[in-house]
């Protein structure tokens, strides 16, 4: 991001970060004009923007299926959900603009910067199970990060969160529901679910990215409230939820090493592909190009329409923006 | 209109207030942006109202909004604080009266 | 045995299946995504009443058939939508226009079929007209934004306008179904229409500073399950996963 090629921030007034960070302690909200140090805003924003980008960019890979789905209730059911993606964007986008960064200038970081979106995104949807295997797991993952955000100290951000919970559970849902019908359909059908699940299942766990060891900004957003739990913290609890959710369907999570730990009561997994996670994060997942590619088309070939409602606005109504 | 690095432009920013039914105030949902007032509100209508949320929509420009500042909030918000008077647990009824 | 109003229910409920269905390519590809929302809801009114017409339609025909084995297991020469409806999305102007066009004509449309005697049929009519008035408000809006704003968008929805122009005979069609209908008070006058609609399309297309083309109309065929080419890939790929899994439930 282009914010984080700049030196480092100044030094913060020592007496003013102390009250900010009692502040968080005591579990209050902090709001845009309030005081911030410099490193919670960029952090703040590199966070926000990248899970903004992430709703909007994967609108493609469930916005492939709206075109083919079998029926017209699940044709409708995709239309609402993939909207819902693009509004959620929108929600943590407007967020993300109250930290002092235009929304323009945020998506230039992704489409022509380094800006990074979620890795899930960058796998491809091969057959309609996916859509019922990205409901239930991708978005899934997405609640159980999402719930926790909801108590972010970031009022704008925890704000979009609560509202984004509330409508996510029914993308989680929906993608169940999708599996379990393919799950009890025709063999052709129960074959294609489990092979959509073998393929997601892994991606789904690196969604909560990199272990606590090795994940570098978590310290900072932890201790600022942003986050409340770790990483790993909410890998195990995505898992403990979803292993008797596949068990009830009759699917089986391809990973030779799950068991339940007695003890604890979590379900034990074994060790993600790191190699395979930093390969997608570095631009060579199979479908990263494709999605870049996807997004600077609609941006590009939107511009003209862009560019003639401004036009418009400033003809008839020179004080757009100001009065109404 | 503002210009990002690539001179694509952002439109102007617009704040929403939804009002849900039942007779309830005005309520701030989010923000659009959007080149004008029509644009606004039905963008507004299309993000914010999905799912029936409402009966009564606002959009107010952005840069219109007024807002008290943070350092403010004591001198603004504190004598309110001090004067109970101002709520009914402050007043006492005589023994015996159960409804009032 | 096909009645009238089957037929007529077809014709209504495949023009919105296959506008929904061009609408809803746009999801994730607007021009920003304010408008990835705005169309997303605009399809989903369509497809909406289209299930609802195209089940009253297996309703009337009285063979066990529902909106989905209407949709996905009848062949190109079987659709009875408008032949504008299933040309390529095109730009945001091509498809702001088209939905204009057709939005505009709808609106009379629905508006006799809401107080028809069909009960059934008046009681959709209602609700889509409803659904109507704002697609045709939204897309009327950026017609006039686009027409009037840059000299680009200016031409591009010239260029849109005068596409589309010449397949808009094809909504003032009549034949032997609608004259049955017309009998029985259920379907609108078309020439009734006409002059309403040319008010309407005029006025807002007075705002946008484009013009309709002086050019013939084309030949169509659409209401007759005669098509353009387009047709036959859409409903490829929209029928596909449906139709390799026969019997199958989603």
């Amino acid at each position: 991001m282009a914010t984080e090629a700049k030196p480092a921030a100044p030094t913060e007034d020592p007496v003013k970060l102390a009250e900010f960070e009692a502040r968080c302690d005591r579990g209050e909200t902090i709001e845009p004009k309030d005081w911030m140090p410099e490193k919670y805003r960029r952090q703040l924003t590199r966070m926000m923007s990248q899970h903004a980008h992430s709703e909007v960019v994967g609108m493609l890979p469930e916005g492939n299926w709206i075109t083919r789905a079998p029926n017209l209730r699940r044709k409708m059911c995709l239309i609402a959900k993939v909207q819902d993606e693009g509004g959620h964007g929108l929600y943590i986008y407007c967020g993300t603009e109250t930290l002092g960064t235009d929304r323009a200038e945020l998506i230039d970081q992704y489409l022509y910067g380094t800006a990074k979106y979620s890795s899930i995104f960058n796998y491809p949807t091969l057959t309609w199970a996916d859509i019922g295997v990205i409901g239930w797991l991708v978005d899934g993952a997405a609640i159980v990060n999402q719930t926790m955000l909801a108590h972010a100290s970031y009022g704008p951000y925890a704000r979009a969160m609560i509202r984004i919970c509330k409508e996510e559970n029914f993308h989680k849902r929906q993608g169940y529901e999708l599996c379990a019908t393919l799950a009890r359909g025709t063999p052709a059908q129960k074959a294609m679910v489990q092979d959509a699940v073998n393929r997601w299942w892994w991606p789904s766990l690196m969604m909560f990215g990199p272990h606590d060891t090795n994940s570098p900004h978590s310290a900072d957003l932890l201790r600022w409230k942003v986050k409340q739990k770790s990483n790993d913290d909410l890998r195990q609890r995505f898992v403990n939820l979803t292993v008797p959710q596949a068990q009830a369907i009759g699917l089986t999570l391809p990973d030779p090493d799950l068991k339940l730990d007695q003890a604890t009561g979590d379900w034990k997994f074994g060790e993600i592909d790191w190699s395979e996670f930093n390969a997608v994060i570095a631009g060579n997942g199979p479908m990263n190009r494709e999605r870049i590619a996807a997004r600077r088309k609609a941006h590009e070939e939107g511009a003209w329409v862009r560019e003639a409602a401004a036009a418009y606005a400033a003809k008839h109504q020179p004080a757009a923006g100001q009065a109404a | 209109m503002s210009t990002g690095p690539n001179g694509v432009g952002e439109w102007p920013l617009w704040e929403v207030f939804t009002q849900a039914p039942g007779g309830k105030p005005h309520e701030h949902a989010g923000s659009v942006h959007a080149p004008d007032a029509e644009i606004a509100l039905q963008n507004a209508r299309d993000v914010y109202t999905r799912r029936g949320e409402a009966v009564s929509l606002w959009v107010v420009p952005s840069g219109a909004i007024v807002a008290s500042a943070p350092g403010d909030a004591g001198p603004f918000f504190d004598p309110g604080n001090d004067k109970p008077y101002r709520h009914p647990q402050f007043y006492k009824t005589p023994r015996g009266v159960k409804v009032f | 045995m096909s009645t009238p109003l089957f037929e007529y229910l077809l014709r209504l409920g495949d023009d919105r299946l296959i506008l929904g269905h061009r609408n809803a390519e746009w999801c994730g590809h607007g021009p920003i995504l304010e408008e990835d929302i705005a169309v997303a809801n605009v399809a989903l009114d369509q497809t909406g009443e289209a299930q609802l017409l195209l089940n009253l339609a297996g309703q009337i025909e009285g063979q066990g058939r529902d909106a989905d084995q209407l949709a996905y297991w009848r062949d190109e020469t079987q659709f009875r939508n408008l032949q504008m409806l299933e040309l390529p999305r095109g730009d945001f102007g091509f498809t702001m226009v088209r939905q204009f066009l057709f939005s505009a004509h709808a609106h009379f449309v629905l508006e006799h079929l809401a107080s028809c005697p069909h009960d059934d049929l008046a009681g959709i009519a209602a609700k889509a007209l409803k659904e109507n008035r704002y697609h045709l408000r939204h897309s009327s809006e950026w017609v006039v934004r686009l027409g009037d704003g840059t000299d680009e968008s200016h031409r591009r929805i010239q260029a849109a306008l005068d596409e589309l122009w010449p397949w808009t005979v094809e909504l003032f069609y009549e034949d032997a179904v609608d004259a049955a209908l017309k009998a029985e008070q259920i379907a609108p006058d078309q020439a009734a229409i006409k002059p309403k609609w040319e008010a309407m399309v005029t006025e807002v297309l007075t705002r946008a500073t484009v013009q309709p083309p002086k050019g013939p109309m084309r030949m169509v065929g659409g209401r007759k399950g005669r098509h353009t080419e387009h047709l036959g890939h859409l409903l490829a790929e929209m029928q596909i996963v449906a139709r390799s899994h026969p019997g199958a439930s989603w």
